[in-house]
C-alpha cells in the first residue's frame, strides 16, 4: 500500500517505516512482505511495543514524525475507511464498486495530506502545533497499562507453550483495552489461526453500530 | 527458577523465589533483569533515581550473610513507581510493566519514543537512525 508513496517521495527527505504487529514474527509476515517488496524498512514487532508505546490500536494506524523526532500527528487511521462494513460481501470477500471507489477516494485523500506535509513541512495545515497534536494524543489509562502487561505475560506463556495459562490474560488484555482492535485480532488469533476474520471479528464490528472501525483522521 | 520480564527487557532468568507477593533479588541481578541499581542515594535506573521512603527500607532492600550483598524486592519496586505487575505462578513467571504517569509524562512531550526491531533478515533498526527525515511511521499485520 506506501511502496508507490515512498518511491514518489524518497527523495524529499521522507521514509516510511512500516511496522508489523504480529505475534508469529517471520513465520507469519514473511510471505506478505516478500509479495509486497518493499524497499522501505519493514520491522517485526512481536511484542507490539510500537503499538504500546504511540498507542496504536489497529492496522493500518500510522504517526508522522518530523526531522527533529517530533510527533506532528499522532497515532491515526492511516488511509482506511469503513467502506468494509457496508460493501464487502463477507462470504466471497469482494468489494462492490461503489466500495471500491469510496475506498479509493479515502485513500487519495490520506495520500495528499501526506505529500502535503513532505513539501511543506510545519507550513502544511496537516501537520499539527504542539497544542492540536496533544489534544489528539491517545489516552494512557492505567487500564491500558494493565492490558498492556496482560497482554505481554499472555504473548510469553503462549509462545512458551502455556497455552491455558495464557487466554485468560490475552483475553483480560481485550476486556481492559476493548478500543484495541490490534489486541482484539491479535489476541483471537492466538486463540484459534483465522479467528481474528472469522464470524467473532464481524460480530464485533456490527457492534460498534453507529461508532467508527477507521475513525476518520482529517 | 523464576522468569522476570521487566518493563519491556528481554525475560530474565533467577534462582530468586517467589515470598508471597515479594521477589527478591541479590542486587547484581537486580540490575541486569531490570536496570535498577542500588547506590547511597536509594535505587537508580541512568540518571534517575528513586528515594527509597522513610519507613519502608525494610520491604524493599535486606542484607543478606554474605558481605557486600543486599537483596532488593522488585514487587516493592514496581508498587513504589506504580507498575503494573502480574504474575503467573504455575510457570513462576513475574511480568511488570510500564507506569502510566510516566508513559503519560512521554507522550505529552510530543517526543517520539526510540525503539529497535529486527527486519526479516534480522537486521536491526531503530527510529533514531532515520532522524532527520520525515518518518511515517505505519502499522500493519497479517492476521
Amino acid at each position: 500500500m506506501w511502496q508507490a508513496l515512498y518511491e514518489e517521495l524518497k527523495a524529499s527527505n521522507f521514509v516510511v517505516v512500516s511496522v508489523a504487529l504480529d505475534s508469529g514474527g517471520a513465520r507469519t509476515t514473511e510471505s506478505w512482505i516478500r509479495a509486497a517488496k518493499p524497499s522501505y524498512p519493514c520491522l517485526i514487532d512481536e511484542r507490539h511495543l510500537v503499538a504500546e508505546l504511540y498507542g496504536m490500536v489497529n492496522v493500518p494506524n500510522a504517526v508522522w514524525i518530523d526531522e527533529t523526532g517530533r510527533i506532528v500527528r499522532p497515532s491515526e487511521t492511516a488511509g482506511s475507511s469503513d467502506s468494509f462494513r457496508t460493501h464487502l460481501d463477507r462470504t466471497t470477500k469482494q468489494m462492490s464498486a461503489q466500495g471500491l471507489a469510496e475506498r479509493e477516494r479515502t485513500r487519495t485523500t490520506y495520500f495528499d495530506a501526506v505529500r502535503d506535509w513532505v513539501a511543506k513541512g510545519a507550513a502544511s495545515p496537516f501537520a499539527l502545533s504542539s497544542d492540536d497534536a496533544r489534544r489528539r494524543l491517545p489516552v494512557f489509562t492505567d487500564e491500558h497499562v494493565l492490558a498492556a502487561a496482560h497482554f505481554g505475560l499472555g504473548q510469553y506463556l503462549h509462545a512458551a507453550g502455556h497455552r491455558d495459562a495464557a487466554l485468560p490474560h490475552l483475553a483480560e488484555a481485550r476486556r481492559l483495552h476493548p478500543e484495541s482492535w490490534s489486541y482484539r485480532r491479535q489476541t483471537w488469533e492466538l486463540e484459534e489461526p483465522g479467528k481474528a476474520g472469522s464470524a467473532t471479528f464481524w460480530a464485533a464490528v456490527d457492534a460498534l453500530g453507529d461508532r467508527p472501525y477507521y475513525p476518520p483522521p482529517l | 527458577m523464576t522468569t522476570l520480564i521487566y518493563a519491556g527487557r528481554p525475560p530474565y532468568r533467577t534462582t530468586a523465589t517467589a515470598a508471597g507477593d515479594d521477589l527478591w533479588l541479590a542486587s547484581d541481578e537486580l540490575a541486569a533483569a531490570t536496570g535498577w541499581k542500588l547506590e547511597p542515594q536509594g535505587l537508580c535506573q541512568g540518571d534517575r533515581c528513586v528515594r527509597i521512603p522513610h519507613g519502608h527500607e525494610h520491604e524493599l532492600v535486606r542484607e543478606t550473610q554474605r558481605q557486600g550483598s543486599r537483596l532488593v524486592n522488585v514487587a516493592a519496586l514496581a508498587r513504589l513507581l506504580e507498575q503494573p505487575m502480574l504474575r503467573d505462578d504455575a510457570h513462576g513467571v513475574w511480568y511488570v510493566g510500564d507506569a502510566a504517569p510516566a508513559r503519560r509524562a512521554a507522550t505529552r512531550s510530543l517526543q517520539a519514543p526510540d525503539f529497535t526491531l529486527p527486519d526479516l533478515d534480522g537486521r536491526l533498526h531503530s527510529l533514531a537512525d532515520y532522524r532527520g527525515k520525515k518518518v511515517f511511521l505505519v502499522s500493519w499485520a497479517s492476521w
